[in-house]
């Protein structure tokens, strides 16, 4: 889906299993939390679990204003 | 005296638990357990399978280094001749981590390495350089024909025998060249495959030209503030009951939901419907796999224009790649239609 995706428009790949994204093909990717809730983490109270997703997200717009070449991951 | 197997499976064969279970830590188990059983008889007097490898499939591809650290700690006690994984047919965590405990094993203690695959498990992409991955249907229907297969391949591999093609051993190619003598010269070989080719007839090559799948990036967002930005998931999240009923797995459609004026998904409003991973978290607070929320907040800080009022999701579950493909290209079509300036995919 997502390499179908950027054929037309910027996506990012919010994921967990990094090497998998890797071989599909995705070409912006963030690695996220875990695989049953990749944006959250259940152990956290409601409000760090927000805080921690939305430093995913600002991750996820932050790879979709950088320009690449290539496939990268942004860890940072 | 016999050769000694360590065989590798997840914690569903070995009939721990389903998705509730995935996170279970590896350990090692002397003698068979599962499949081993029908591998034991495949592998007859010549190989004995000495212990089996059990982990979680999420606990392998959340830990993957660590896990398989281990796992190679385990199995070295059992002094194996050879690792057999699976088979794992199209289960992608599975494959992954077959293929990933393969790779280690040869490369660590050296020694033949099988797992068996659906040709489409991300697993097979990813390892078939490292294992001989034996070429399975989509389910573990199939566990009749894999089993004979890999333990065929095994014993082969074992006992030093020459090998055939991968068609003829019933693997998935690894894109290992041998040289080979014909009789004919290359430049007949060649005009016959061209006259072949001009006739609308079959033919083989001799040498597959790598076919690279790869869509170059997009450039990049250059004023986000007025972006309108959508949200695309293959983690299943959708209105709560599953409306238009995804399949919870080997999907056969996608969805399109509306979200005007949602601020927030909560176990009121939306699920997943997933059934490739314990929904327990997503169907608490849909928001853990698709972040309405967030992005709610952060149109109204004005750090994007807007948040596109549709988002689109499947399950990613065993889903047929051609049936990926389609969802996507139909999607980016409506979503280029709606005036949308880039996209968030999450997967679980």
């Amino acid at each position: 889906m997502v390499k179908e995706i950027e054929r037309k428009l910027p996506v990012v790949h919010m994921c967990t299993i990094v090497p998998i994204s890797l071989t599909v093909g995705a070409n912006r990717i963030v690695p996220t939390i875990a695989i049953p809730h990749p944006l959250g983490d259940p152990t956290r109270t409601p409000e760090e679990e927000k805080a921690l997703r939305r430093s995913l997200v600002e991750r996820a717009l932050k790879a979709l204003q950088t320009e690449i070449t290539e496939q990268t991951v942004f860890t940072k | 005296m016999a050769f000694r197997v360590v065989h590798y499976i997840n914690q569903f064969y070995a009939n721990i638990g389903g998705e509730e279970k995935a996170d279970y830590q590896p350990e090692i188990r002397d003698g068979v357990v599962g499949p081993g059983m029908a591998l034991k008889g495949a592998l007859g007097s010549e190989a004995e399978i000495v212990a089996t490898v059990i982990c979680g499939d999420s606990y392998f591809a959340s830990n993957m280094e660590k896990a398989s650290a281990d796992i190679i700690e385990m199995i070295k006690k059992y002094k194996p001749d050879a690792f057999i994984a699976g088979p794992a047919f199209n289960a992608g965590r599975y494959g992954t981590a077959c293929g990933a405990m393969c790779e280690a094993v040869s490369k660590k203690l050296g020694i033949p390495v099988v797992s068996g695959m659906y040709p489409e498990n991300p697993g097979v992409e990813m390892y078939k350089k490292s294992a001989f991955i034996i070429q399975t249907k989509d389910n573990a229907v199939d566990m009749r024909k894999a089993v004979p297969a890999m333990a065929k391949l095994a014993l082969k591999l074992l006992k030093g025998e020459k090998l055939g093609t991968p068609a003829e051993e019933g693997y998935i190619e690894r894109g290992v060249r041998k040289n080979k003598f014909y009789d004919k010269l290359a430049a007949e070989r060649c005009v016959e495959m061209f006259v072949s080719k001009l006739k609308g007839e079959s033919f083989e090559t001799e040498y597959k030209m790598p076919v690279f799948d790869r869509v170059p990036p997009q450039p990049a967002v250059k004023d986000m503030k007025n972006a309108v930005i959508a949200l695309v998931t293959s983690g299943g999240i959708c209105p709560k009951g599953n409306p238009d009923h995804i399949e919870a797995s080997s999907a056969s459609k996608y969805g399109e939901y509306d979200i005007t004026g949602v601020m927030d998904l909560t176990s009121a409003t939306h699920c997943t419907a997933h059934g490739g991973y314990d929904a327990t978290y997503a169907d608490q607070d849909a928001d853990r796999v698709l972040p309405v929320d967030v992005l709610r907040d952060m149109e109204k800080e004005g750090v994007i224009g807007k948040l596109h009022n549709k988002f689109y999701a499947t399950v990613g579950n065993g889903t047929a790649v051609a049936n990926a493909k389609r969802f996507g290209a139909e999607i980016v079509d409506k979503l280029v239609a709606d005036g949308v300036t880039a996209v968030i995919l999450t997967s679980t």
